[in-house]
């Protein structure tokens, strides 16, 4: 598979106050694929998606060093605004979490509005285009008013999808997106990551390996902190070149 | 014969007299203050006491004293209170917050005679040279301040910090994140915070005592002695008439009735489209 780089991090250790969550990170992301982060729980997963899009400082007393690259830009430059990093690059929680106060349609309009975008046929049309793009059009385009909240959870995680859509990011960041739901929602997700990475730079954490062996194009073991391997999926489940990746993938720990 | 499922038994029997007796404690008495209030004050009652002036044997200044000390009192107090409650919330992870926090605390249990002299002795003496509303305002927002920002901040600790990163992750601003997500996620909890402080200065007398002095008329100015309800009833319940006497019961009803109106008024206005 050969395509072209999308972000790339450079030498990225991460801290959480003393204590160090990532550990000399190099990894490349590329374009329009789905990349898949695996790991034993508390390896740094969720710390490294959130310094793709500077959430990680969001956190008091956490710091980074080394790079991220977006687009071969430095997202950590000091001339560079945080606010728009995140517009470029989406996240989606590992809990749905929509707006409690807001109905289904101000849920996807929230990003825009927030930046500032007035009501209208523009803003009707992005919010039904990134409801359909997260197939859940046809589940509430009649229920439109109704509040983020009284939908199911696998709705609102597919709703939370397509507020992360409507403020048009090109990179979609997801923290383990189906952990909190039954196995009917999860498919219906996993089927809509596929569809995404036609347009979409996506990049899913996961502690499901059969999850990250369906949904991705690469795939990417941490632990403890480190990367151990990254490679096309196929060939990292298969043929796993360090001994830590092969004993996790077949379940001798984790 | 006695095991230790019957003993068991028998003490969560008691336990549950004993907190059944305690209830009723606490209730006989805030029961017969209403029932007092509302037999003495009901007969008092009519649109001439409500409306006319205290020469006339009216309470119509204090009603409408006490209306504008709420408003004028809430118009300071509310901004203030709740932008200080962000503060501490969503910024006071730091020794100056933890500090304000203290002073807060002490201010909210401070008692409000202290405040009324101060207020007297700077504002009325120092700043406006007479009892007036605006010295009662500032007085009374003293009071209220504490209670809205300590309410503000329980209740903006209380949204979910997801909510919070959700609109930051969408690259929205800190400043819209609150004001646009997390104040309306705690609206419920900063109406209450309000309506308790409300009803907390409303019946405040201390304060106004030394501020607003009282007054037989309406309204004269900003800068003029003006009455109110807990005025009111102080002042007339130390009257040997009894009538006199009489007019501070229905005054005291008047104001009972006020503060459970706004609870009502401001719940259903600030209701929010959906529930939490
Ligand atoms: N807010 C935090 N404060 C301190 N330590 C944290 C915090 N979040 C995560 N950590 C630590 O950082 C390490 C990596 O955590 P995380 O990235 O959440 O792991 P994962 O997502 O792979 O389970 C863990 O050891 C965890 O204890
Ligand atoms: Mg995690």
């Amino acid at each position: 598979m050969d395509t072209t780089e999308k972000m790339k991090t450079e030498n990225l250790n991460a801290w959480f106050g003393p204590k160090q969550a990532l550990k000399e990170i190099t990894l490349s992301i590329k374009a329009n694929v789905v990349t898949a982060i695996i790991g034993p729980s508390g390896c740094g997963k969720s710390t490294f998606i959130r310094t793709l899009n500077r959430m990680h400082e969001l956190v008091p007393e956490a710091r980074i060093s080394g790079q991220v690259l977006l687009d071969g830009q430095n997202i950590y430059a000091d001339e560079v605004d945080p606010v728009q990093i995140r517009r470029r690059v989406g996240m989606v929680f590992q809990k749905p979490n929509p707006f409690p106060t807001m109905s289904i349609y101000d849920n996807v309009a929230a990003g825009l509005k927030l930046a500032g975008a007035k009501k209208g046929q523009a803003l009707d049309e992005i919010v039904q285009k990134s409801l359909q793009q997260a197939t859940l059009w046809d589940e509430v385009k009649d229920d439109l008013r109704k509040p983020g909240t009284s939908i199911s959870g696998g709705q609102q995680q597919r709703l939370c999808i397509a507020r992360a859509l409507a403020v048009n990011p090109e990179v979609i960041l997801m923290d383990e997106p189906c952990s909190a739901l039954d196995p009917i929602a999860t498919a219906k997700i996993e089927t809509l990551i596929r569809q995404l990475a036609e347009n979409y730079t996506v990049v899913i954490v996961t502690h499901n390996m059969q999850q990250a062996a369906r949904v991705s194009d690469f795939t990417a073991f941490f632990y403890l902190g480190k990367l151990i391997e990254y490679g096309e999926t196929n060939a990292l489940f298969e043929n796993p070149k360090s001994e830590l990746t092969e004993k996790y993938i077949t379940g001798k720990f984790g | 014969m006695l095991n230790s499922y019957s003993i068991r038994k028998f003490k969560n029997k008691a336990a549950y007299v004993l907190c059944l007796c305690c209830v009723v404690i606490a209730v006989v008495p805030l029961a017969s203050i209403l029932f007092e209030v509302i037999a003495r004050g009901a007969s008092q009652l009519s649109i001439q006491f409500l409306t006319s002036n205290g020469l006339e044997g009216g309470i119509g200044p204090a009603i409408q004293g006490t209306l504008i000390l709420i408003g004028l009192t809430s118009l300071i107090g509310v901004p203030i209170g709740i932008l200080s409650g962000v503060y501490l919330a969503e910024f006071g992870d730091n020794k100056y917050a933890s500090t304000m926090r203290t002073i807060n605390d002490i201010l909210t249990e401070f008692p409000s005679i202290v405040v009324g002299i101060t207020a007297f002795s700077i504002i009325v003496i120092g700043v406006t040279g007479s009892f007036s509303p605006l010295a009662g305002a500032i007085a009374l927002s003293f009071m209220m301040i504490p209670i809205v920002a300590r309410t503000t901040e329980e209740a903006l600790k209380l949204v979910l910090n997801s909510i919070r990163e959700a609109s930051l992750a969408l690259g929205a601003h800190q400043w819209k994140t609150i004001l646009r997500v997390v104040l309306p996620a705690a609206r419920q909890g900063l109406v209450t915070g309000t309506l308790l402080a409300v009803a907390r200065i409303a019946g405040e007398t201390a304060p106004i005592l030394l501020t607003i002095l009282g007054n037989s008329y309406f309204f004269q100015g900003f800068n003029q002695p003006m009455d109110a309800l807990p005025l009111r009833i102080f002042l007339n319940s130390r009257q040997p008439s009894p009538e006199v006497q009489a007019q501070a019961w229905g005054a005291a009803l008047v104001l009972i009735l006020i503060v459970l109106a706004l609870n009502i008024v401001v719940r259903i206005a600030t209701k929010g489209r959906f529930k939490r």
